[in-house]
């Protein structure tokens, strides 16, 4: 049986720690981060990587366009 | 030789446009000036050479589409009087912080405020002082006779791309509304796509190759120091213009012992004015700016040793006479005369302001 | 399979298209501004045609749209872009020209210059963002400020009978014969973003066709102005915006829907 797995890649010294991307994940995948970054923002980062379709939806509504998505197929 | 026609200003003006390869005319119709728009949607220049011409909502439209237009790298004209020409101020610094070639025609009526429809020149300082808000300058061309109404749109649009500056001919109701002989150049075809690249593909946006980097068009810079850098290079440019563009003409003034500075049409009225003084035997010269900015401040300075008085005339409560006083650095004295508020001096007017108000005072 | 393993060139399937340049956005965190500069540079990625597009940045919070947008632009007076474009897209018909706006620049100072484009039928797209405030100026009360909402000049609220009525400007140009797809929508949501993306390709690509003017209007979201933290800000959008301001095609084919 196939099934994707996904990674995302968050540019986080350009995240503004909005969050808009949390909500939008629907297996929530990402949190933000306790530590910021040099503009002090809390980043978005993968929490749950496992969980991750690479379905493009947090990189979809980021405002900044700071999310690139990965995706494979992968054969179990 | 060009065909010779009897025109009115306002449509010599509409007429060269068209035969300067004029790509597009906007505009809003005004007293005394709507024969440049009526002329050109009945010579519908859309066949001819393929000219856009289009009447805007407002006055803020049309300079709006004249800055749009002329951002990428197209001859844009439009024209307007007085109360239409404030209306047009905003954009006009915008174009003039853009840097953007254009010609804009003011064919001045009397004011302040709704004023009336009848010829002034008191937009002077509106014209050659700025206008809009910002440190800028147009160049101001102030043709005398329907010749130079036509003339001055192909020298305007030239000066226009050699500073990509907005150009102002700066007329009024008596030279627009008045008929007279005009030799209209023969045609020249408007620039092509391969010719605006070449002229103006460096600033023009006209869509980003991948070969090159973006265009912008603007006048804002949040950074200080960088809007300071593009004053300085805004003021470069005006430095330059003094120094390149001063245009005028004189009449009698090898003997002269007085002088008339005048111009547009207190200039064709004081010549009459010089001719009935000189046949009185009164030694009087004029000179007339034909750029009102680069005002003609040496060539009048230079003639100031042979000088016991100048007078100014002008159809307004005195505006140009600032410059003329500031050329002559005080040492003769300048006096103003002129009508205003829509009525033209006659010479003789004139002629007696400068026996009574030069010669005798 | 390692996450090293999943993040290789060959499975990237989503990132900021090159359209987009590499500056930092000025806008707030959350703010829709930089999902809609996106999708509308994604089209025109998508469709080919940055060599051939020029846009119109506006006054106010997108004022500095060319900072972003890897495009020719024009930076217009405040209210004024549809006559800019209308400028560029006289004189260069086979251009594809959009100007980019908010809801001050586009409802309140220029609502002529809005209204005449529409109505000239400009083979144009207007992208107007609305967030019922002024953004860039501090937070003062829009033209399309709902009722009883509080900005920097409606501190008690916006009083109907003080300030006027929000003003629905789209349903407005929506009536003008010469205005051929007029749509309204957000980007909160994926697939809200989705939706407008498809929307604002349909309105570029009716421009090619030259069948009129097109408008989307993007109902967005001001965290700053609206003093919510940007999730927050997107739920008070679709439970207070979205009522008044309903997204939808409103026309369709130069026929109004329904």
């Amino acid at each position: 049986m196939a099934r994707v797995q996904g990674a995302i890649v968050v540019d986080r010294e350009r995240c503004k720690g909005c969050e808009v991307c949390v909500p939008a994940c629907p297996t929530q995948v990402i949190e933000l981060a306790n530590e910021v970054n040099g503009k002090g923002y809390h980043y978005a980062y993968m929490a749950n990587p496992d969980a991750c379709t690479g379905c493009s939806n947090c990189a979809i509504v980021c405002p900044d366009g700071v999310i690139s998505v990965y995706r494979v197929k992968k054969t179990a | 030789m060009g065909e010779l026609k009897l025109m009115k200003g306002n449509e010599a003006i509409a007429e060269a446009a068209i035969r300067a390869g004029v790509d597009a005319y906007f505009g809003y119709p005004i007293t005394p000036q709507s024969e440049v728009i009526e002329y050109l949607t009945y010579e519908k220049p859309e066949e001819r050479t393929g000219m856009v011409v289009l009447q805007a909502e407002s006055e803020l439209a049309a300079i709006n589409m004249v800055y749009g237009a002329a951002s990428t790298g197209k001859k844009v004209l439009t024209s307007s009087s007085s109360p239409g020409i404030s209306l047009y101020q905003e954009g006009i610094s915008y174009i003039a912080g853009a840097e953007l070639p254009c010609v804009i025609a003011n064919v001045v009526r009397g004011g302040p405020g709704l004023g009336t429809i009848q010829p002034s020149q008191a937009d002077y300082f509106q014209s050659v002082k700025g206008g809009g808000h910002g440190d800028y300058r147009l160049l101001t061309l102030a043709p005398s006779s329907v010749q130079e109404m036509a003339d001055f749109v192909e020298l305007g649009f030239e000066i226009a791309f050699k500073y990509r500056n907005p150009v102002m001919i700066l007329t009024d109701g008596m030279i627009g509304q008045m008929m007279e002989k005009v030799e209209l150049k023969d045609p020249v075809p408007r620039w092509t796509d391969e010719q605006i690249q070449e002229i103006s593909g460096s600033w023009a946006t006209v869509g980003k190759p991948a070969n090159r980097e973006r265009n912008i068009v603007t006048s804002l810079y949040l950074d200080s120091a960088i809007m300071e850098q593009h004053n300085h290079h805004l003021q470069a440019k005006y430095r330059q213009m003094e120094a390149e563009e001063v245009r005028y003409e004189t009449f009698d003034t090898e003997d002269a012992e007085y002088l008339m500075v005048a111009y547009g049409s207190s200039a064709r009225i004081a010549q009459k004015s010089l001719t009935l003084a000189r046949a009185k035997g009164i030694k009087v010269g004029l000179l007339r700016p034909i750029t009102l900015y680069p005002f003609p401040a040496k060539p009048l300075l230079d003639l100031v040793p042979q000088l016991k008085g100048i007078l100014s005339v002008e159809m307004s409560a005195g505006q140009m006479i600032e410059d003329v006083r500031l050329s002559v650095e005080c040492k003769v004295p300048v006096v103003h005369f002129g009508r205003f508020g829509g009525i033209i001096h006659s010479p003789e007017e004139v002629l007696e302001a400068l026996e009574q108000k030069i010669i005798g005072g | 399979m390692d996450i090293k393993d999943i993040i290789k060139e060959e499975n990237l399937v989503y990132s900021k298209t090159k359209l987009m340049t590499d500056n930092v956005l000025s806008y707030c965190p959350g703010c829709g501004h930089g999902t809609a500069h996106r999708i509308v540079m994604e089209i025109i990625d998508e469709m080919g045609l940055q060599s051939n597009t020029i846009g119109i940045a506006p006054v106010g919070c997108s004022v500095l749209a060319y900072d972003f947008m890897n495009i020719d632009m024009i930076q217009a007076a405040h209210g004024r872009a549809p006559a800019v474009a209308t400028g560029v897209k006289r004189t260069w018909p086979d251009k594809t020209v959009f100007t980019y706006q908010g809801d001050g620049d586009l409802a309140a100072i220029g609502t002529a210059e809005t209204i005449h484009a529409c109505n000239r039928g400009e083979n144009i797209t207007i992208i107007f963002i609305n967030n019922g405030i002024y953004g860039m100026t501090g937070g003062q009360m829009a033209p399309t400020t709902l009722e009883g909402m509080k900005t920097s000049t409606s501190p008690h609220g916006r009083d109907l009978k003080k300030m006027g009525n929000p003003l629905k400007i789209t349903e407005l140009i929506a009536q003008l014969p010469g205005t051929y797809y007029v749509s309204r929508q957000a980007v909160h949501t994926p697939a809200a973003v989705r939706k407008a993306k498809k929307a604002i390709r349909k309105a570029f690509e009716i421009q090619q066709e030259n069948k009129g003017l097109t408008f989307v209007e993007v109902v967005s979201n001001c965290n700053s102005g609206w003093k919510l933290p940007p999730v927050k800000s997107n739920q008070w959008m679709v439970e207070n915006m979205f009522p008044f301001y309903q997204l939808g095609d409103i026309k369709v084919d130069g026929e109004l829907v329904k």
